[in-house]
């Protein structure tokens, strides 16, 4: 077997990368939201002064990337690869903010689990000895996702409680062999899932057992157990795919306690009307690198697992009457 | 082989079970209570519009074009401002039913896709939603139509 794997679905990394500097910026909703202050930015509207919601997304994205590469003290050029992605058709939000950036790019889809998707890749380059700096950045924003996955943004319609609400914003990390703090250390790549969910309004329930699949194998490929971490993450199973992790892992023999949350359930308040949680590439991205990145360096975090959920869906899918894959992939964050 | 099919239709199944159970349940009444009264008071609002046609002169039939013009402008208005879909949101068909969430439905999607050029985006887009309504209303009419004729 490869030398860095660990049992079925794990890599330990031999050099752990470090993440030198984060960017995160959000929208309006998210920072009515408890998690306001951990982030480097908050936009009062959803537009960035751009005249289309795809083009203000692409400005989040190529904010973000600014503030991080500000943050680390390094030039564009000074970056090996940029490894990102966001929800939009063609991943345009990435592709045109990479545009702006000219660093060597490499474009990702992995719906909303993009954010670990890239951070694993992204450690793996850097611990392979393929670059000594990686930037990793996903966006995502609520205007461009409702027109693409839902209705027109004015349309008078009720949202179901098992509904999620895209957050705005985007979150870039900078990896680089070299630093000190929080370093990247295991990674799990999951399976695509699909138990035949086929609501596109109930993506938490779509993912749910791609992301207790991913766990479980974490759990079984590392030896740990959920108390050895500090704080255990979903990216965006929100409400309602909470209740159903937590069931599908009962049956794998699994509790998890109270250090287990949910970044959709944390990034908004209870008061907020968002559904069943925040959800998009940018929920675990900001709330991970903005919120738990700042607990780490406070020392009150030492050993964080993140598991980014996305739902692999297409509006053309469901349209045909396809059901909801889920995909689930973990990162393992120390210092 | 079909064992494990099966198997994975077992596991796809118990499922869906678990999330029908486990999963939060509209909430009827207070969604039909909400509904009864925002779509009666945009009603309302309509009987005023048609009264006033009415007393300035003209009769039930002659009013009720006028009224309709009214009604559709209010709800236009309403979703250019940003308000109506908030309406929706907390009054669900209630906002949907009457003739000024059919105006939504069109300029909604209008704003929405004028970004993507007047012929190919907003003109080919305008009725996403309210398209199908129209055809279908229409294919109705026709058939209720030929039963009248019929029958009469």
């Amino acid at each position: 077997m490869a030398a860095k794997r660990v049992g079925k679905r794990t890599i330990r990394l031999q050099n752990p990368p470090f993440i030198i500097a984060t960017g995160t910026i959000v929208g309006p909703q998210e920072g009515k939201g408890p998690l306001a202050d951990d982030f480097d930015v908050v936009s009062p509207n959803y537009t960035l002064g751009q005249k289309t919601p795809e083009q203000a997304e692409m400005r989040f994205l190529e904010e973000a990337a600014k503030i991080a590469l500000e943050k680390a003290g390094l030039q564009p050029h000074q970056v090996d690869y940029m490894l990102a992605g966001d929800l939009l058709n063609q991943i345009i939000s990435s592709s045109f903010a990479a545009r702006q950036l000219g660093i060597p790019y490499l474009g990702l889809y992995g719906a909303c689990s993009t954010f670990a998707e890239g951070v694993g890749l992204g450690s793996m380059i850097i611990d392979g000895g393929f670059a000594d700096r990686v930037l990793v950045a996903v966006s995502s924003h609520y205007q461009t996702a409702e027109r693409q996955y839902r209705y027109p943004i004015e349309l008078n319609i009720q949202r179901k409680l098992t509904a999620s609400y895209t957050v705005t914003g985007s979150g870039v990390a900078v990896l680089s062999n070299q630093g000190q703090g929080t370093r990247v250390t295991l990674v799990t790549v999951g399976v695509v899932l699909d138990l035949g969910i086929k609501d596109p309004n109930d993506m938490g329930s779509a993912m749910a057992p791609a992301a207790a699949d991913t766990l479980f194998w974490h759990f079984s490929d590392t030896g740990t157990r959920p108390e050895d971490y500090d704080m255990i993450l979903t990216g965006d199973l929100g409400r309602v795919g909470r209740v159903m992790l937590l069931e599908v892992l009962k049956d794998k023999g699994i509790i998890l306690e109270d250090n287990y949350n949910d970044c959709g359930l944390m990034i908004y308040s209870d008061k907020q009307k968002v559904g069943a949680g925040g959800s998009g590439c940018a929920c675990s991205a900001v709330v991970t690198l903005g919120h738990i990145l700042r607990r780490m360096q406070n020392g009150e975090l030492s050993k964080v697992l993140v598991a980014s959920t996305g739902a692999l869906l297409s509006p053309l899918s469901y349209q045909q009457g396809e059901s909801v894959p889920g995909i689930a992939h973990a990162i393992v964050l120390e210092r | 082989m079909a064992n494990k099919l099966d198997e994975e239709q077992r596991k796809k199944d118990a499922y869906q079970r678990l999330v029908a159970r486990k999963k939060p349940k509209p909430r009827g009444f207070r969604n039909f209570v909400v509904a009864f009264i925002v779509g009666g008071l945009i009603c309302v609002v309509g009987q005023v519009v048609l009264s006033i046609f009415i007393a300035r002169g003209m009769s039930q039939d002659q009013a009720a074009a006028p009224t309709l013009a009214v009604m559709i402008f209010i709800g236009a208005l309403a979703t250019g401002l940003g308000i109506y879909d908030y309406l929706g949101e907390f009054a669900g068909a209630g906002a949907a039913v009457p003739i000024t969430g059919f105006s939504n439905t069109i300029v909604a999607a209008a704003m929405d896709f004028k970004r993507e050029g007047y012929v190919l985006g907003m003109g080919a887009k305008m009725f996403l939603i309210a398209g199908p309504v129209l055809v279908f209303g229409i294919i109705t009419a026709i058939f209720v139509g030929a039963i009248h004729l019929l029958t009469s």
